[in-house]
């Protein structure tokens, strides 16, 4: 697997004095879709914005595929399109040439077919003649989506992108980052909403504070630290837990009606057949039992705690 | 080179122009008709002739600076400023295109309209006076050279403004002021001695008084120092600007 973006012991400090990204290191791999979470405020946005030549880096370099995003300005930034998270557009300009100027920048020749094209995917062709100011928020947030993808760009950034969105767009959305994922580019977003995380993401960077607390695969970073709980809610009220049952480590409720048994996704046994069986040679009944899994967003919470 | 680039900046700062045919192209040329009307024919008839030239004729150059001058500085910083201020200068500093690409975009758009706008004024003007033009080429040359140096200056308030009150602050406390005291409307020998001395100190007025003399071969000034002047002043521009790109100043963190 490839390398596309190197970033290593990347720093930012603001003018004002706040440091927003503390000695970020983190690689992406070509073709795959990462998604950046952390709550507002947290580095999301100044990292891509660093990457992308919108800040400039105090300290620490980024290259992309290979290239200095500082001295090799002109090949890192053609590889790139970026989505802002703000609804930035102009007013007067229509969608078709606010587009053709978004690939004109990039220094790509005109080529109205393949502009067509992606306005056809964009359900924006109806609207190719309109003038920005009279578009909605999610047509703007589709003309934007157009101009990062106007070069075709092989690296995509999305900062926030359903921020604002209504379903229908988040699943046209979420079915042309899959779409273009195959195609081969590169996909970077941010998120603070976990479920989007889950849902698109080959692998997940959990950044809080200005630091990279983790990167993994998403799969991985479910089951290293996803569990799930067995909950059962028991007919009559126990006073304890018995003896026997000590190598479960049941939690018992303060009302001593419901037992918590924790355990472990990945191993082979997860030993809920033996607690059941044990449970019932000491007489004890239940009214109902249910099962859940840690979700991202546990995973999310407990980490961002232990960080703080 | 960005070719592309420059060119898509360039047409798109053009056809913010044609958009706003109105203010860009009407209202210079009626304001310039109503200088005629008022300096040139009420007052003017009651003027004598300054060193040989008729005073409707004499007001020609310094008319055509002083809209100009202003034209370029609003152009100019209002297309750099307005993308800054609604945020769409993202794209462009993201984009594969060096500062110099950038400034030949925006800056040879307002500098082009401002062209065209000269041009137009002095149609307009000939058909209130009779105009020569002793040195066509020399008048050519101080039209484009004060076009790019204004816009220039303009494409660095834009940059430098914050918001819409520090945009019209120096066209307005700064600018106006030297155009009407350098010699627009008369000859600086028409000034007390003292004032004369202050004026040497005004830019505008090297420009006017070498604009001038490529219409009369009459000037304030040598014609020398006037080129060097504007050719000073573009380099300073030149130069501040390439810091403000070097540093990020206003547009990058």
């Amino acid at each position: 697997m490839k390398t596309i973006i190197e970033i290593s012991q990347l720093s930012k400090v603001y003018d004002t004095g706040h440091q927003a990204l503390k000695e970020i290191g983190l690689d992406i791999v070509q073709g795959e879709i990462l998604a950046l979470l952390g709550p507002n405020g947290a580095g999301k946005t100044t990292l891509i914005s660093t990457i992308c030549g919108l800040v400039s880096p105090s300290s620490g370099s980024v290259t992309v595929d290979g290239h200095d995003i500082i001295s090799g300005y002109r090949e890192t930034r053609s590889l790139i399109g970026l989505v802002p998270q703000e609804l930035t557009l102009g007013a007067f300009d229509t969608v078709w040439n606010t587009v053709q100027f978004s690939r004109g920048l990039f220094g790509k020749k005109p080529d109205p077919a393949y502009i067509e094209q992606l306005l056809k995917d964009l359900s924006l062709f109806d609207k190719k003649d309109t003038e920005l100011r009279a578009l909605s928020g999610g047509m703007k947030r589709r003309v934007l989506i157009a101009k990062a993808l106007s070069h075709e760009p092989r690296i995509l950034f999305l900062d926030e992108p359903t921020a604002g969105v209504d379903v229908e767009l988040r699943k046209d959305m979420w079915a042309l980052v899959r779409e273009l994922n195959k195609s081969g580019v590169t996909i970077i977003l941010t998120t603070h909403y976990i479920e989007e995380a889950e849902e698109i993401a080959d692998r997940v960077g959990i950044i809080s504070g200005g630091e990279l607390i983790m990167v993994e695969d998403k799969q991985t970073l479910m089951q290293k630290l996803g569990r799930k709980k067995l909950v059962l809610d028991l007919r009559q009220t126990i006073a304890s837990v018995p003896q026997s049952l000590e190598t479960y480590q049941l939690e018992l409720s303060d009302d001593g009606s419901q037992l918590t048994y924790t355990y472990d996704t990945v191993s082979n046994r997860t030993g809920i057949t033996a607690l059941l069986k044990s449970l019932s040679d000491e007489g004890i009944s239940m009214k109902d039992l249910k099962t859940s899994q840690s979700s991202l967003e546990d995973i999310f919470v407990s980490m961002v705690r232990k960080d703080a | 080179m960005n070719i592309q680039a420059m060119k898509v900046i360039y047409k798109a700062e053009m056809l913010r122009t044609w958009n706003t045919l109105t203010q860009s192209i009407a209202s210079p040329v009626i304001s310039t008709s109503l200088y005629f009307v008022v300096f040139g024919s009420a007052i003017g008839s009651r003027i004598q002739e300054i060193e040989g030239v008729p005073y409707a004729v004499f007001i020609v150059p310094g008319l055509v600076m002083l809209s100009l001058l202003t034209q370029s500085i609003a152009n100019a910083s209002f297309g750099i400023f307005f993308p800054k201020f609604a945020g769409t200068i993202y794209e462009v500093m993201s984009a594969p295109i060096s500062s110099f690409e950038i400034i030949v975009g925006y800056v040879g758009a307002a500098a082009t309209k401002s062209l065209i706008l000269g041009i137009i004024i002095l149609i307009t003007a000939n058909f209130f006076v009779d105009l020569n033009i002793a040195h066509p080429v020399w008048m050519v040359a101080f039209l484009i050279l004060t076009c790019i140096s204004f816009s220039l200056f303009g494409f660095i308030i834009g940059l430098w403004a914050t918001n819409f009150e520090k945009l019209q602050l120096i066209p307005t406390l700064v600018i106006t002021p030297l155009v009407f005291l350098g010699g627009s409307f008369y000859s600086v020998s028409m000034l007390p001695p003292a004032w004369q001395t202050i004026t040497l100190f005004n830019p505008v007025l090297y420009l006017i008084s070498g604009f001038r003399w490529s219409f009369f071969e009459v000037a304030d000034v040598s014609v020398g120092i006037s080129l060097t002047m504007v050719i000073g002043f573009l380099g300073l521009c030149l130069g501040i600007v390439w810091w403000m790109f070097k540093t990020g100043y206003r547009l990058k963190q």
